[in-house]
């Protein structure tokens, strides 16, 4: 693929709403997850938890978006300068010719399951102010963001569980290599509800400590939220020496199990290669992988075993999930700014929570953080239903 | 909304101008599979849509998905008898392997009545969900079933445009063929709610559509369609029966799109998108 540059990017998670409380926790190891006190849960588990999201006061003339999804969606909208760079690429290009592609899993369901505590006793009937369009619907998030931003162009949501913010870059990738559009707003917005938790847990893959990417002891996830967003568009020739570019995108289905990784991690591994084959690189050009990651027993196994396959076991690689929680549908948007962050800083983020790698899986697993100038970066993101994702990043120079 | 209109058609008319963008996508059409109310298959409903035959309007009959394992069988849902009727419809008619197949799949929203049994469970005093239930939750949950009936390891992209779902499933599936040369099957799908959600999301039926799109110019094709974007009024179909149910079911908004593959001769129709912006589809049989 032609590269393309990914700029104005943002993030809010639990380590940390922006860039600077974001490259801070990276920088010190600090993760957010935290016992988790969500909406009266009675499950022995932590969650990485956006602070105040219910502070937050939806755009009056967007309230029928008004939900959990919506409000960290706009908290993302309106830091680290997106808003004035939405807006000056729209006064460049034109406001239809700018494309929203958004990941989410979950969107605001919440708002459904909320609704449906409050139905009426006799009729079973949903409460009048439930707006299930603006709330509810997965596209949701993609309309409230269009609307923000008084975009006309086209938009959608990508929801393939935990590959959807990473799935979006390909999406847009595409339609402005057609010229349907010169820019894309990108990212994954999802935000915590009962469903994710309760459905975890069901499948006993929720750990009751925080959770433990690739540890030999590890046991499960910890469920976080975000919002993570970006403008894609094409290179001019001046970029400044901090500019990162999607370099390539690979995408590969497992057509093995609903809710269980390939045990060889055959998809992942698919995927990781057509990612390398996008942006014609080989093995030995990647500096880093921010890997899914998700500290199940078998997920990481799986991509352990693919990433050893493809790449030896010199690759430096780490999950930031125990830093961040497993943000489904947003985790492969907040990664990917993760990658960002790590190409610009030369730092290659050690794994929270860890204490002893996987002597099973041949990787070099970073246990802590490496300083060292790097060039191209490889994000993975796998999703129930076998979906899978890698985007390739590198700096411009 | 005559403003953002009016915006809209400034830009296309610049970009037009300067000739920047809006390069036609043209594809070439393989297959087709139909199933919804009244529509059994793509035959019948080539039939209907050419006036050959009436449309009688009854409720959509979905078939057991015998490709699947039989586990998988008893998992799953409406959506997912759906897509595998109409997917091994269009990929039959394409004559492919469907195990060779990029898909994209797109609809309105979830499997309904799961999702009406997840959030009882969830409003109750036990909140014990079932794995099961869990993993249909998700959205793309047919895709994921697909790809396990067929064996399809190529890339798969699920998304969703509420109202808008066929028109953006269209976008996604024409710009990975015309971009990438990726022959791409495109499963458009609507299954309906259970109350109390009907009354927020009145979608009364299941409706699909798969179409099989390739590089254009294919030896396979039956027709080739080209795609841009519009601000011109959506198309009305002259049957009201038809073009009720058109409004009824987001992925029924191809409908438009499927009556001029049906009539045999050039036409353009403008399919609903996210107005004021529409598509423009030309068909070439």
């Amino acid at each position: 693929m032609s590269p393309l540059l990914f700029s104005h990017f943002t993030a809010m998670s639990c380590i940390g709403a922006g860039l600077g409380q974001t490259l801070d926790a990276l920088c010190s190891q600090r993760g957010g997850l935290a016992a988790c006190q969500f909406e009266g849960i009675d499950l022995d588990t932590w969650i990485g938890e956006v602070r105040d999201v219910d502070a937050v006061r939806i755009r009056h003339d967007l309230r029928e978006f008004d939900c959990r999804n919506n409000r960290l969606a706009q908290m993302g909208l309106a830091q680290d300068g997106l808003a004035e760079a939405v807006e000056q690429t729209a006064a460049r290009f034109g406001r239809s010719r700018i494309g929203v592609f958004l990941g989410t899993s979950t969107t605001g369901i919440l708002q459904t399951e909320q609704a449906y505590r409050r139905r009426d006793p006799v009729s079973g009937v949903l409460p009048a102010d439930f707006v299930y369009h603006g709330t509810h619907n997965p596209f949701s998030v993609a309309d409230f963001t269009r609307r923000y931003f008084r975009l006309t162009g086209p938009a959608v949501a990508a929801s393939s569980a935990c590959s959807s913010s990473a799935k979006v870059f390909g999406s847009a990738r595409r339609m402005i290599e057609a010229g349907l559009i010169d820019a894309a707003l990108v990212g994954g917005i999802d935000s915590l509800c009962l469903t994710t938790l309760y459905g975890f847990n069901s499948l006993e893959l929720l750990s009751s400590q925080p959770c433990r990417p690739f540890d030999a002891e590890r046991d499960g996830i910890s469920i976080g939220e975000a919002a993570a967003l970006g403008l894609l568009t094409r290179p001019q020739d001046d970029l400044d020496s901090d500019a990162i570019l999607l370099l390539g995108v690979g995408e590969s289905s497992d057509a093995y199990h609903m809710s269980s990784p390939h045990p060889e991690g055959l998809g992942a591994r698919l995927a990781m290669q057509a990612a390398l084959d996008s942006a014609s690189l080989v093995p030995r050009d990647i500096d880093y992988i921010n890997l899914h990651g998700t500290a199940t027993i078998s997920n990481d196994a799986a991509e352990g075993r693919a990433v050893a396959a493809l790449f030896g076991a010199e690759t430096p690689c780490s999950s930031t999930k125990g830093a961040t929680g497993h943000a489904l549908g947003a985790a492969g948007g907040i990664e990917a700014v993760i990658c960002a962050l790590a190409l610009q800083q030369g730092l290659l983020p050690g794994s929270v929570n860890t204490r002893r790698a996987d002597p099973g899986l041949a990787l070099d697993y970073l246990l802590v953080n490496r300083r060292q100038p790097i060039s191209r970066v490889l994000s993975n993101s796998f999703g129930f239903g076998g979906s899978n994702c890698c985007l390739a990043f590198g700096r411009a120079n | 909304m005559v403003s953002a209109a009016a915006t809209v058609a400034w830009h296309l008319a610049v970009l037009t101008e300067t000739g920047l963008a809006l390069r036609p996508l043209t594809v070439s059409l393989e297959g087709i599979g139909l199933l919804g109310p009244g529509l059994a298959d793509w035959r019948e409903g080539l039939a209907i849509l050419a006036n050959r035959a009436d449309y009688r309007p009854s409720a959509t009959v979905l078939p057991p998905p015998a490709a699947l394992p039989p586990t998988e069988r008893r998992r799953s849902g409406k959506a997912v008898k759906l897509v595998l009727a109409i997917g091994q419809e269009a990929v039959a008619a394409a004559g492919l392997d469907p195990s060779t197949l990029a898909t994209v799949f797109s609809s309105s929203g979830g499997d309904g009545y799961n999702c009406h049994e997840i959030c009882v469970t969830l409003a109750s005093g036990d909140r014990r969900i079932s794995p099961t239930r869990f993993h249909n939750s998700v959205h793309n949950a047919p895709a994921g079933y697909w790809s396990i009936a067929v064996g399809a390891m190529a890339p798969s992209t699920v998304v969703c445009g509420f109202d808008a779902s066929f028109g953006a499933g269209l976008l996604e599936a024409i710009t990975q063929v015309a971009v990438d040369g990726i022959r791409t099957l495109l499963i458009a799908y609507d299954t309906d709610y259970p109350e109390p959600l009907r009354s927020v999301r009145p979608i009364f039926d299941a409706f699909g559509v798969a179409l099989v799109l390739a590089s254009a110019h294919s030896s396979r094709a039956c027709a080739e369609i080209t795609v841009t974007f519009t601000v011109a009024a959506p198309d009305h179909l002259a049957n009201a029966d038809l073009e009720a149910l058109k409004l009824a079911i987001p992925a029924a908004r191809s409908l438009p799109l499927l009556q001029a593959i049906a009539q045999g001769r050039p036409r353009r129709v403008v399919l609903d998108y996210l107005d004021p912006l529409h598509l423009a589809v030309e068909v070439s049989p």
